[in-house]
C-alpha cells in the first residue's frame, strides 16, 4: 500500500468517492425531513379513517368519542379567519405601501422596516400574552372572544403580510410609475391605479399564505383564555369560540386510545385539508398571475 | 484631444457625406441666430445644474428651446441627456439623491420655484419613454389615464380616438380597443404611449429615447410620427442615434461627457459645420 | 422672456391636502407596527414590574424550583430556562446540521428540477401548525422511540426536541441557501481550476464565504426553537426540573417543562388577574421576549453584513 499511494489512478478513485457520497449524504439530509412528515402524515391519515365523517364535521365535541365532532371548532376558525383577513389586509397593504412608496431613506423608516422584521420573530406565545394584558384586561372584551382572538392572531401575522406585501409591490416595475407620473397623476392616483392593481396578485398569494400560519396557530388562543370547549356556533363577536387547533390541544390531553388514535386524528386532517384548501387558493391565484404576465 | 484632432482633417470628407441630411445645408451660423431669435422659445434654462448626491450630472446649462419645433439633444451615453430632458417636467424630484440648482423656464415660468406643483406641470408637459411602458391595462384605458387622472373626461371616447389617430394607431386597433395593450407589438406600444401623452393636450412633448428599443421598420414610424406632431407640438427627443438627429430634428444639442452643453445650433449646422471641434470629433465618431 | 401666456402651475389646494391625508393614513398603518412593539413591552413590563415588587428579580433569576400554583410557591425561572435550553440542544443536533447539508444540496448540487420541487416541499416542513406537530410527537415519535429506549417517559424531552428540530430544518436550509448563491461562481470556479472536487469546493469554499449568512440562520432558527410553543407544551410535559447532569439520559428520556409549556400551563389554569401567578405569567414572558428579540437582532445585524458583502 506505502508504495502505491502515489499512484494516480488509485488517487482519482479515492477523491471521487468522498465527492460521490458527500453529494448522497447532502440529498439523505434534504429528504429526510420531508421523508419524515410523510411518514406522519400518512399514519395520521391511516388514523383519521373511519373517524373521519359527515358526523364528525357536523357534531360538537362530547366526551364519548364515537359522538365527538369538530363543528363548532371549524365553524370558528373560519369565522375567526374572515376577522382576520379583514384587518390584516388593510393595514398591512398600507403598511407597505407607504414603506415602498411614501417613506424617505430616513432613521425613522430603517427603524420601522427593522422593528417589522423583529416583530415577525417574536414567538405566538408572547403576542398571547399582549392580547391577554391589552384586549382582555385593558379594554374588557372578554376572555376568549372572537373579537379577542381576531385582534391578537392579526397581530401576529401582520407583520408577515406587510412583509409579503412589500415584496409584491416592489415587484411592479419602475417604469409604471414613470409613466403614470409622467402623465401628471399624483402619487395616490398612481398607487390606486397602477401600482395596487399589478401587485394585487401578490399581496394576495401573500395574506392568503399568512392566513394558513394564522389558522394553525394556538397558543395565543390558550393565553387570552380562549374555552377549551365550545359546543355552539359564535353568535356575535364577544361570543367566546374554539377553534380547530384549540380542540385538537384539548383533545390531546384525553389519553383514551380513542381519542389519540381516532378523533385526534380526524381532527388533525381536518385542519390540514382547510390548510391545503387555502394555500392551494394562493398558489392557484400566483400561478395564474405568473402565466399572464 | 489635440492629437486627435489633427488626425480629424483627414476625414473631413468622409463625416460630410455621411452625413445624413445632404439637402439641408442651406443653413449658416448667420441665418440660425436670425431664427432662434424670431422664434418664441418656450422652455428655457439658465445656469442650471443637477447633482446625484455629489456628483455634478449637469453643469451650467444654458438653452433656449423654440416652440413647435423638434429639438434634439444628441451626446455619448452618461453626458446627462437624459437627466436634463427630466428636469423639464421635474422627474428627476423622484430621485431622492437628485438636487437641482439655477433655473428652468416653463413659458416664462421657473418650475423649480416653491410654489409649482410638479404635478400641475406634468399635466403640460407629456412624456414618452425609453422602452414601451403601457400600463396592463386595455388600449382604450392606457390612453384614457392621462385624462381621467386630471379629472377631465367629457367626450371620453372622442379624445382618445384622436389621439389614437394622431399617433397613427387607430386603424390598427379601433376594433380592439377593450384588449389589452401587452398584446400590442413593440412599435405599436410606443405609439400607445405616445397617444397616451399627448391625449390629454400637453404644450410640450418629451421623448426620451423613444426608437431605441425598436426595430428599423418602426422606428422610423415612430420618426415619421414625431415629424407631424411637431406642427402642433413643441418636441424634445433625447437619442444616441445621430442619423435620426439629423433626419426629424430642427435644433440640436450636443451634451458632452461631464454634462456639459457644448453646441446648440440648427440641425444642419451642428452636423455640417459644427463650430466646435470635440462636437465634429464625437459627430464624426472619432469619440464617445 | 414675456410672462403673458405664463402657466398656472400653482398648486391645488384641495389635491395638495387630499394627498397629505391619504400619506397620512398610509403612515399610521406602517406605525401600527412600532405601536405593536411598544403594547408588548407595557404589557410585559407592567405586569412583570407589579410582580417583581413582590419576588426579588434575584431570586426569580437564580431561584431552583418553580411552582407558581401550588404550596409552597416558588418562582425560581431556572428550571424552565434549563427545560428551554435542552429542547433547543436537542433540536439544534437535529435541525443545523441537517439544514446545512440540505442548503449545500439545493446550491451546489441539485438540479433546477429537483429545486422546484424539494424547496416547497421544505416549506411545508415550516407550514404544519405547531399544534400538529405536537400531536406526531406524543402519539407516533414516543411510541417509536420506546422501542429503543424503554425508560422513556410519555412526556419527554427527547421527542420534543427531535420534532422542533424537524420544523426548524426550512429555516437553516432557506436562509443558508441564499448565503451559498450569493458567493460569486468567481470564486468557485478559481477552486475548480485547480483541479478541486465538488466536495472540497462546497466545503473549502461555499461553506467558508457564507458562513456569516448560515451563522444568521443558525440564530433565528435557535431563536425559533426557544419560543416554540405548543409541540414543546404537548410532548415534552409539564414537569419542572433542573437539569441533572449526572444523568445524562435523564435528561432527554424525561419530562421537562420550557418556559413556554409554563406560560400555556398558567394560561390555561384559572388565575386571576390579580394573583402573582398571573403576575409571574408576564415575568416569563418577558424573560423570554427578551431572549428572543436579542437573538433576531444578532441575526438580523449579521445578515445585513453578508448581504453587504457580495452586493
Amino acid at each position: 500500500m506505502a508504495t502505491d499511494t502515489r499512484d494516480s489512478t488509485s488517487f482519482e478513485r479515492v477523491s471521487r468517492a468522498k465527492d460521490i457520497a458527500f453529494e448522497y449524504l447532502t440529498l439523505g439530509a434534504t429528504l429526510l425531513g420531508i421523508v419524515a412528515l410523510a411518514v406522519l402524515l400518512s399514519y395520521v391519515a391511516v388514523d383519521a379513517v373511519g373517524w373521519l365523517n359527515w358526523q364528525f364535521l357536523t357534531s360538537p365535541p362530547h366526551p364519548m368519542p364515537e359522538k365527538a365532532g369538530i363543528f363548532p371548532a371549524l365553524v370558528g376558525s373560519i369565522f375567526l379567519m374572515l376577522l382576520i383577513a379583514l384587518i390584516t389586509f388593510p393595514l398591512g397593504v398600507g403598511a407597505a405601501v407607504y414603506l415602498e412608496e411614501y417613506a424617505p431613506d430616513s432613521r425613522l423608516t430603517k427603524f420601522i422596516q427593522l422593528n417589522i422584521a423583529n416583530l415577525a420573530g417574536v414567538p405566538s406565545v408572547v403576542y398571547g400574552l399582549l392580547g391577554l394584558g391589552l384586549f382582555v384586561q385593558l379594554v374588557s372584551l372578554g376572555y376568549g372572544s372572537l373579537l379577542v382572538a381576531g385582534f391578537t392572531i392579526s397581530l401576529l401575522i401582520l407583520p408577515i403580510v406587510i412583509i409579503s406585501a412589500q415584496e409584491a409591490i416592489q415587484s411592479v416595475p419602475d417604469s409604471m410609475r414613470q409613466a403614470s407620473y409622467g402623465m401628471g397623476a399624483t402619487k395616490w392616483q398612481t398607487i390606486k391605479n397602477v401600482v395596487l392593481p399589478e401587485s394585487l396578485p401578490g399581496i394576495l398569494t401573500g395574506t392568503i399564505l399568512a392566513l394558513g400560519r394564522a389558522i394553525g396557530e394556538t397558543a395565543p388562543l390558550i393565553m387570552i383564555g380562549a374555552p377549551t370547549t365550545v359546543f355552539g356556533v359564535p353568535n356575535g363577536p364577544l361570543a367566546k369560540i374554539s377553534a380547530m387547533p384549540m380542540q385538537i390541544y384539548t383533545w390531546a390531553e384525553y389519553p383514551d386510545k380513542a381519542f389519540q388514535h381516532g378523533v385526534l386524528a380526524a381532527g388533525v386532517v381536518t385542519l390540514l385539508v382547510v390548510l391545503l384548501s387555502i394555500n392551494s387558493i394562493a398558489i392557484l391565484i400566483r400561478n395564474r398571475y405568473q402565466t399572464q404576465s | 484631444m489635440t492629437q486627435q484632432n489633427v488626425t480629424t482633417s483627414e476625414s473631413d470628407d468622409d463625416s460630410s457625406t455621411a452625413s445624413p441630411e445632404p439637402g439641408s445645408g442651406i443653413a449658416s451660423n448667420g441665418t440660425a441666430e436670425a431664427e432662434t431669435t424670431t422664434t418664441r422659445s418656450v422652455i428655457e434654462s439658465r445656469n442650471l445644474d443637477v447633482y446625484y448626491g455629489e456628483e455634478r450630472a449637469l453643469q451650467e446649462i444654458d438653452i433656449e428651446i423654440p416652440a413647435e419645433k423638434v429639438t434634439a439633444i444628441i451626446g455619448p451615453s452618461g453626458c446627462g441627456k437624459s437627466t436634463f430632458l427630466r428636469c423639464i417636467n421635474r422627474m428627476n424630484d423622484l430621485v431622492d439623491s437628485a438636487r437641482v440648482e439655477g433655473e428652468l423656464l416653463f413659458e416664462g415660468k421657473n418650475v423649480y420655484d416653491a410654489d409649482v406643483d410638479p404635478v400641475a406641470l406634468r399635466r403640460r408637459i407629456g412624456m414618452v419613454f425609453q422602452a414601451p411602458n403601457p400600463f396592463p391595462k386595455s388600449i382604450y384605458d392606457n390612453v384614457a389615464y392621462g385624462l381621467r387622472v386630471q379629472d377631465d373626461t367629457e367626450n371620453l371616447d372622442e379624445r382618445v380616438e384622436t389621439a389614437l389617430r394622431r399617433a397613427a394607431l387607430w386603424d390598427e386597433v379601433n376594433d380592439r380597443l377593450d384588449e389589452s395593450a401587452l398584446d400590442l407589438s413593440g412599435g405599436q406600444q410606443q405609439r400607445l404611449c405616445i397617444a397616451r401623452a399627448i391625449a390629454p393636450d400637453p404644450d410640450v412633448l418629451l421623448m426620451d429615447e423613444p426608437a431605441s428599443a425598436l426595430d428599423p421598420v418602426a422606428t422610423s414610424q415612430i420618426e415619421d410620427l414625431i415629424e407631424e406632431l411637431a406642427q402642433d407640438y413643441t418636441v424634445v427627443i433625447v437619442t444616441h442615434n445621430m442619423q435620426q438627429a439629423a433626419r426629424i430634428s430642427d435644433k440640436t444639442a450636443v451634451f458632452l461627457t461631464g454634462g456639459e452643453l457644448v453646441e446648440f445650433d440648427d440641425t444642419s449646422v451642428v452636423f455640417e459645420n459644427p463650430e466646435h471641434q470635440r462636437v465634429e470629433d464625437y459627430i464624426t465618431g472619432k469619440f464617445g | 422672456m414675456s410672462s403673458a401666456n405664463a402657466p398656472d402651475l400653482t398648486r391645488d389646494d384641495g389635491r395638495t391636502r387630499r394627498e397629505a391625508v391619504v400619506r397620512l393614513v398610509f403612515f399610521v398603518c406602517a406605525v401600527l407596527s412600532v405601536l405593536t412593539t411598544i403594547g408588548i413591552v407595557l404589557t410585559l413590563l407592567s405586569d412583570s414590574v407589579a410582580f417583581f415588587a413582590e419576588v426579588s428579580p434575584v431570586q426569580f433569576l437564580t431561584g431552583t424550583s418553580w411552582s407558581p400554583a401550588n404550596d409552597p410557591v416558588n418562582f425560581g425561572v431556572l428550571p424552565l430556562v434549563t427545560g428551554t435550553l435542552v429542547i433547543t440542544i436537542g433540536a439544534a443536533a437535529v435541525a443545523l446540521p441537517i439544514g446545512l447539508l440540505t442548503a449545500i444540496y439545493l446550491s451546489e448540487y441539485a438540479s433546477d428540477r429537483a429545486r422546484s420541487v424539494l424547496k416547497p416541499a421544505l416549506e411545508v416542513l415550516a407550514g404544519v401548525p405547531t399544534v400538529i406537530y405536537g400531536y406526531f410527537a406524543l402519539v407516533y415519535v414516543t411510541p417509536a422511540l420506546a422501542t429503543i429506549f424503554p425508560t422513556i417517559d410519555t412526556f419527554n424531552a427527547l421527542s420534543a426536541s427531535l420534532i422542533v428540530g424537524i420544523m426548524i430544518i426550512p429555516m437553516v436550509s432557506s436562509i443558508s441557501e441564499d448565503a451559498m448563491s450569493a458567493v460569486p461562481d468567481s470564486l468557485r470556479n478559481a477552486s475548480y481550476g485547480l483541479g478541486a472536487t465538488k466536495f472540497t469546493v462546497s466545503t473549502s469554499v461555499v461553506v467558508p464565504a457564507s458562513v456569516s449568512g448560515i451563522a444568521s440562520s443558525f440564530i433565528l432558527a435557535l431563536s425559533r426553537a426557544i419560543g416554540e410553543t405548543m409541540a414543546v407544551t404537548i410532548a415534552a410535559g409539564n414537569t419542572p426540573r433542573l437539569v441533572d447532569l449526572t444523568d445524562p439520559a435523564g435528561v432527554f428520556l424525561n419530562s421537562i417543562q420550557t418556559m413556554t409549556a409554563a406560560m400555556v400551563q398558567l394560561g390555561a389554569s384559572d388565575v386571576t388577574g390579580q394573583s402573582i401567578a398571573y403576575k409571574s405569567l408576564f415575568a416569563v414572558g418577558l424573560t423570554l421576549f427578551v431572549i428572543t428579540f436579542a437573538m433576531n437582532l444578532v441575526s438580523e445585524w449579521i445578515a445585513s453584513r453578508y448581504r453587504e458583502e457580495y452586493r
